[in-house]
């Protein structure tokens, strides 16, 4: 099966589809190769450079975590460190990039497969755990920067203090404000410190009884990993 | 006077303890950056405001 891919794959090389375009062998996955050179069409050989050196923490894989995650993979990000303590629930998939098959398995294992699939090449390190002060520190080391992305309001706030606090050289990326039908035009990014960065609307609190809905969180999943990208092409004005 | 999330307050040699307990905040949800700097939980206490500090409390909301 996989040496017939291969003839395939090799025969659609051998035909061109425009000036140096061939057409893709359907189901065959891509070389590393072939992505690194699609990346860099797409997105210059510098940047695709910097993002594949890198490497990013993801703190909780929910609505916020999982769609940074994605975006993250699909730049070429190089590593991605992926933790979360929970399972995928059948209320996730409303914003969450699981799938209806995935219900009840670990978002860790659930999510590294999903990347895999988007990504075949990038670097993952799962962590089924729950971030604490006693264990973040050594959980996030190597990271260059940290993405905040868990549900809760007391975890967000003890994920930045700690961060600000022992990982001084490490850039947070963090989000609070994103639940309910606002207009998304109020998601914005600010840079409170130096090295912390803050997505969202700042106000829109879950806990008032407002849903989460998928294209706001993923508008602020996607500030989240526009300001990543950015930090590490060196751009650090908002 | 001290700055603090963009409106000033009479606060210089208050501590960070003491406003954030003037102000009513839920010690759990936030941050506090102090002139560019992250003042640390274990030093609200004594962290002492100086005039023409420029402060923000980052509060947290839940969703993610």
């Amino acid at each position: 099966m996989w040496e017939e891919a291969e003839q395939i794959k090799e025969r659609m090389e051998d035909s061109q589809d425009g000036p140096g375009r061939r057409k893709e062998a359907a189901g065959v996955i891509p070389t590393r190769e072939e992505m690194r050179r699609a990346l860099e069409e797409r997105q210059g050989k510098a940047l695709t450079a910097a993002f594949s050196a890198a490497s990013v923490a993801v703190c909780g894989l929910g609505g916020l975590g999982s769609n940074i995650a994605a975006a993250l993979a699909r730049a070429g990000v190089g590593k991605l460190i992926l933790l979360d303590y929970d399972r995928v629930e059948v209320s996730n998939l409303h914003r969450q990039q699981y799938k209806a098959s995935q219900a009840g398995r670990y978002k860790t294992e659930a999510l590294a497969e999903n990347l895999r699939e988007i990504a075949p090449y990038v670097e993952l390190e799962t962590h089924l755990v729950h971030v604490d002060e006693e264990n973040g520190a050594v959980l996030l080391d190597g990271a260059d920067v940290i993405c905040e992305a868990f549900d809760e309001a007391e975890c967000k706030a003890m994920l930045v203090n700690l961060v600000l606090e022992a990982m001084p050289d490490c850039y947070l990326v963090a989000a609070s404000g994103m639940a309910g039908m606002g207009s998304p035009n109020r998601i914005e990014t600010r840079r409170v410190t130096e090295r912390f960065y803050l997505c969202g609307d700042g106000v829109s609190d879950v806990k008032d009884g407002i849903s989460l809905v998928a294209p706001r969180v993923m508008a602020c999943a996607a500030h989240q990993a526009q300001t990543v990208l950015r930090i590490l092409a060196g751009e650090y004005d908002i | 006077m001290v700055k603090i999330n963009g409106r000033e307050f009479n606060m210089a040699g208050k501590t960070v303890a003491e406003y954030l307990e003037e102000a009513d905040y839920d010690q759990k949800r936030i941050a506090v950056e102090r002139n560019g700097a992250l003042v640390p939980k274990a030093q609200y206490g004594k962290t002492v405001f100086a005039e023409g500090d420029c402060v923000e409390v980052v509060s947290f909301v839940g969703g993610g």
